[in-house]
């Protein structure tokens, strides 16, 4: 760890102000930044601690939707009565993450933007592109059984790990946004970016903008399934993870909202996947279709071939457990 | 006065049955516990010492080569440092378990990507471990380090080589073989107590607090390393949080922080990061095994091969024991048995928790499976037909023999189908259920020790020995056992460890401590009541104590007359050892289920019946067996090191990646303890217990693995990927 400044930020303005300099992040909840400061992963010159700026509360909006503030954190909102009754997926997600430790401590903006586990970008002795631009990709020849098999690029094939976020891809949910320009709201599938030649670039935040919060649309209904593979029961980042919201009528498929974590740079959501299911009945060759359609590009790194199959085969798990559950 | 007692013959005198206090074996909850999850009792790192200056290990960044400069000034300028320590004398190595010298020295030399080459001081520990990192370092790198240990001519260790009949005949000739080959990956101990120590010297006299388990030898080691006499050396290790082998011979961090305190002329403490403890310290080599299994008819061994490829770096002379107990398990006259060890630059492999059976068992016991399924027979009685009357290539006496005990009292109480078995025969949803077993072996080991009980005027006792207790129950069992032999509450015994002022005991590893430690501490409580008895005019085997009083009242304090009585206990093992093949045996039971879909295993529940001599507590022993077990679980779902294939670092080195079992991971665990007297095996008729718990249970889930979805695999561990790869559509 470098010796840093902490300043804790007095306004939302002030906040976007000190983030807005070459050598400042906001700290949030910490459990992320920290543990990357600790390992000279990240070394910024000054905190700025955007924790008492408010931006904590879960509220309703005037659509019928829920507004979750940046601030409040992962526990708070998984346990919320209209997260836990409106939006399943997302209290599933949430605590399919992490421990409940971290889960305390852990805020809603922090975790949007948690970074990728790969071993060779939190190793500051290996070379990375994400860390250092040009020093190479260490795990493209290396280990990289928790490697992305959507939308890698030669310079990085990186995963976003977090769960969180994949359940609010499939909801369509919204990031709200204050920068020193003003305010802007980005679909949660628009936040976060692929490597392409920019790895080190992960979300379409601008130095000097916070989230201040995430906005999910009015409840949808459906059967709302979090679905997450991984070789320990918990405290284990996603193989893969599916988030589904599943409506059937007339035994035929009536809204299939998915994306797919621990596959991609971001939470995966193709429009193509969910449309050939819809009016459609469910079988065994449709999910076989669908899942054609997911992994049409999926292409694997050796140690994580087997992610292709595994993908295929959970969104089977996945798709025949909303049917029935519909049924 | 130190009472000397060598073990040459099996005492089934059984002594300690016959005492009148009645506390041992009792399940006593551990004297130190409060302490520890209250906080209070300090580990290493938190000692409060004075003026204490912190250090971090800088380590390599390459694989192999010389360190050709360190740029002192590049970090000498930064606030607070105080010092960049590079001394020929640090340690690049950690010790092997009872190596008694000094590990590998030189930090010019690097051997494996990770090796400590130099150490930061500074006022704080954040300005160490910066400038750790920004230390310049240049090297002359020597490239083409083998990493793979298949890509080398591996080195024979020839004591472990057995050809005995015709093997290949056998196999030819038999009814029923089998010729499969498994591989298990590396492992970490993971203890939790990060390694560290705190280094103060007093003119030349020095004294380290340090996270040690064996101070007898690693008072040798660190005097060895640093040029010293033992006698100005003080090893402390009062409490140690977990060290499963990685902390039986001294570690880097010990060397460095004496050394760095000499030259910076205050205490210095070095806490190794938790990755540097997954990089530096020890692993368990990752291991490739044949095994050749010939049958008759019914089963009965005729063939039995077992071949196993282990690594090291050069110049270590540990080999992951992957045979020890494949040696005498079954029968079987036909034999063939090798180890072979690749040179490879990873990290140093060395002992952690069950060094050859936690992966020869696993390996042995699915292959017995297949077995099994071969000839048609249940396991648990293939297993039956084939325990040995005696040991199959010595031709010994065991000292005791319980599996046959295990296998039958651990399938009742676990409720084992009897008969051929089929896999893919139940399902629950998306589940596929099924059961397997194994058998469990472990060598019982013990070892020289001393301590000295002293039963006090007021009628206390105190029990002294550097003996360790690394969180297996140490302190509790010795205040037993002083209180049956002295008729004192276990409150009224007072237990300090971990002190090499205090005479010297074996340490814990290799699952030796207790019956050990217990035995020194028998023969100088026996020598006390000598004592006594002589006192009241009667004779130590008809003296009779309780509650602090002999029978016709008199109290210990009387007899005393206001003086202390205090003995040192000496055991030794005699040429008992070569009389006998001395084992804990046992048998685990598993129930698991597997996702179809994602070929995620779970265990439900799992079953230990394990006999292992004298219980000393059933509760700390039933805690070994648990953890035993977890261990087992870890071990066959998800622990695996993995190294990078071009420099051969390790990449998973935290506790996030690194995956042992969660709670979530450990159902309901059951422990049987089939209990017994080994007179053989001690003085005090108890086996070593701490690692008997995971060996072989990995092989009951692997076949339960198998039993559940038709997945039959010799891969370790069994995760998602693997399963799936294996499962039938
Ligand atoms: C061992 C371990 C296991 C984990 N397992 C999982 C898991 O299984 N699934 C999962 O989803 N997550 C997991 N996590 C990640 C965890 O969820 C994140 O660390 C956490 O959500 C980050 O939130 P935070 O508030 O602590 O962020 P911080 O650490 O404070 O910040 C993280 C980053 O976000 C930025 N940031 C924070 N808030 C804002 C904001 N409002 N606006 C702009 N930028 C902001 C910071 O500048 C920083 O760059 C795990 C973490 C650990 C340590
Ligand atoms: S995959 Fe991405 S994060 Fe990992 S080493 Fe390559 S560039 Fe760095």
């Amino acid at each position: 760890m470098r010796p840093f400044q902490y300043t804790r930020a007095p306004s939302l303005a002030e906040a976007s102000n000190l983030t807005a300099g070459e050598n400042t992040l906001a700290i949030a909840g910490g459990t992320n930044l920290l543990d990357l400061m600790k390992l000279q992963v990240e070394t910024p010159g000054q905190l700025a601690d955007i924790n008492r700026l408010g931006y904590a509360d879960i509220e309703d909006t005037d659509d019928g939707g829920l507004r979750l503030g940046a601030l409040a954190t992962n526990t708070e909102t998984a346990v919320h009565p209209r997260v836990r009754s409106d939006y399943p997926v997302l209290s599933r997600a949430i605590l399919a993450g992490a421990t409940q430790q971290l889960r305390n401590k852990a805020t809603n903006g922090g975790n949007l933007c948690q970074r990728t586990r790969c071993f060779y970008f939190t190793n500051i002795d290996q070379p990375c592109n994400k860390r250092e631009p040009g020093s190479g990709c260490g795990a493209i020849d290396g280990i990289a059984k928790l490697h992305a098999i959507l939308g890698t690029s030669d310079q990085c094939i990186a995963t976003y790990p977090g769960d969180m976020a994949v359940a609010l891809s499939a909801l369509g949910a919204t990031v709200e946004i204050s920068g020193d320009k003003g305010e802007r709201s980005v679909p949660v599938r628009d936040f976060h970016c692929l490597p392409g030649d920019t790895p080190w670039i992960e979300n379409i935040l601008e130095r000097g903008e916070i989230i201040t919060g995430i906005v999910l649309p009015a409840p949808v209904g459906g059967t709302q399934i979090y679905r997450k593979v991984r070789e320990r029961s918990s405290y284990a980042f996603a193989l893969v993870s599916v988030a589904a919201i599943i409506e059937l009528t007339d035994g035929k498929f009536s809204r299939a909202d998915l994306a797919f974590g621990g596959l991609a740079h971001k939470p995966w959501h193709d429009p193509r996947v969910g449309e050939c299911l819809l009016g459609q009945v469910p079988s065994d060759a449709l999910f076989d279709k669908a899942a054609d359609i997911l992994l049409e590009d999926a292409r694997g790194f050796g140690e994580n071939d087997f992610k292709i199959p595994l993908t295929r085969r959970t969104l089977h798990a996945v798709l025949s457990q909303a049917t029935e559950d519909a049924a | 006065m130190t009472v000397h007692f060598k073990q040459d013959e099996p005492d089934n005198s059984n002594r300690l049955d016959g005492m009148k206090q009645g506390v041992l074996g009792k399940p006593m909850p551990r004297i130190e516990g409060l302490a520890k999850v209250t906080g209070t009792a300090p580990y290493a790192a938190e000692y409060p010492v004075e003026n204490c200056a912190e250090g971090v290990l800088v380590t390599a960044t390459i694989t192999r080569g010389e360190v050709t400069s360190i740029d002192r000034k590049s970090v000498l300028s930064m606030p607070g440092v105080i010092a960049v320590i590079d001394d020929e004398k640090l340690c690049t190595r950690a010790a092997q378990g009872t190596a008694n010298e000094a590990p590998m020295q030189g930090p010019a030399q690097v051997c494996y990507w990770g090796q400590p080459i130099a150490l930061v001081v500074a006022k704080t520990f954040e300005q160490a471990r910066d400038a750790a990192k920004h230390l310049n370092v240049e090297y002359r790198v020597e490239e083409g380090a083998p990493l793979d240990p298949g890509e080398v001519e591996p080195e024979e260790q020839e004591d472990e080589t057995v050809h005995q009949g015709d093997l290949a005949h056998a196999m030819a000739e038999a009814a029923h073989s089998i010729d499969v080959t498994y591989t298990t990956k590396g492992h970490a101990s993971a203890a939790m107590e990060p390694h560290a120590a705190i280094a103060e010297w007093d003119g030349h006299k020095l004294t380290v607090h340090a996270s040690l388990q064996m101070l007898n030898y690693n008072i040798t080691e660190l005097a060895d390393a640093l040029d010293m006499e033992e006698d100005d050396v003080r090893l402390i290790s009062r409490y140690v949080g977990g060290g499963f082998g990685s902390k039986l011979g001294i570690s880097e961090e010990v060397v460095a922080a004496a050394l760095a305190a000499k030259q910076v002329g205050r205490p210095v403490r070095v806490v190794q990061s938790r990755q540097q403890v997954f990089q530096t310290v020890m692993r368990r080599s990752e291991t490739t095994q044949r095994l050749r299994l010939a049958a008759d008819d019914n089963g009965k061994l005729v063939g039995f091969g077992h071949e196993a490829l282990v690594s090291n770096l050069p110049g270590e002379s540990f080999a992951e024991p992957v045979l020890q107990s494949s040696h005498f398990l079954y029968g079987g006259e036909n034999r063939e048995l090798m180890l072979n060890v690749a040179r490879i630059h990873r990290m140093t492999a060395g002992s952690v928790r069950a060094p050859g059976e936690a992966v020869g068992m696993p390996a042995l016991e699915s292959a017995m499976d297949v077995l099994a399924e071969k000839v048609g027979i249940d396991p648990v009685e293939l297993r039956l037909r084939n325990i040995p009357e005696d040991d199959p290539e010595e031709g010994l006496p065991f000292s005791s023999h319980k599996l046959a005990e295990c296998l039958k009292q651990g399938a009742q109480a676990f409720g084992w189908e009897n008969g051929p078995r089929k896999p893919r025969q139940r399902r629950e949803g998306e589940w596929w259920i099924g059961i397997g077993m194994a058998s469990a072996a472990r060598v019982h080991n013990v070892s020289e020790a001393k301590a000295r009980v002293t039963l006090k005027a007021d009628g206390t006792a105190l029990v002294e020995t550097d003996m360790t207790d690394i969180g297996t129950g140490t302190y509790t069992i010795l205040a037993q056992i002083a209180g049956e032999m002295l008729g004192l509450d276990p409150k009224r015994v007072l237990v300090e460890l971990g002190d090499t002022r205090h005479p010297r005991g074996p340490g814990s590893g290799g699952s030796w401590g207790a019956a050990s430690i217990g035995s020194a501490v028998y023969v100088a409580c026996k020598a006390i009541r000598e004592e006594l008895a002589t006192k009241i005019g009667t004779s130590e085997d008809k003296l009779e104590l309780n509650e602090g009083r002999t029978p016709t009242g008199e109290s210990l304090t009387d007899l005393l007359e206001g003086k202390d009585l205090a003995r040192e206990g000496h055991y030794e093992p005699g040429d008992i050892e070569d009389d006998y093949t001395a084992s804990g045996f046992g048998a685990f039971f598993a129930e698991v289920r597997v996702n179809h879909y994602t070929g995620e295993t779970r265990v439900d529940r799992m079953l230990g019946a394990f006999g292992f001599g004298r219980v000393l507590n059933a509760k700390t022993a039933r805690s070994q067996c648990i953890g035993g077990i977890t261990w087992s679980i870890g071990l066959a779902l998800t622990e695996a090191l993995e190294f990078d294939p071009r420099d051969g670092h390790l990449v998973n080195c935290d506790l996030a990646e690194y995956h042992v079992p969660v709670h979530r991971d450990v159902p309901d665990l059951d422990v049987v303890l089939v209990e017994e007297r080994d007179g053989a095996a001690s003085p005090i008729q108890a086996k070593g217990i701490g690692e008997l718990g995971m060996c072989g249970g990995a092989a009951a889930i692997a076949n339960a693995i198998y039993n559940a979805c038709g997945a039959r695999l010799y891969d370790y561990p069994m995760t998602p990927d693997r399963v799936l790869a294996g499962m039938p559509d």
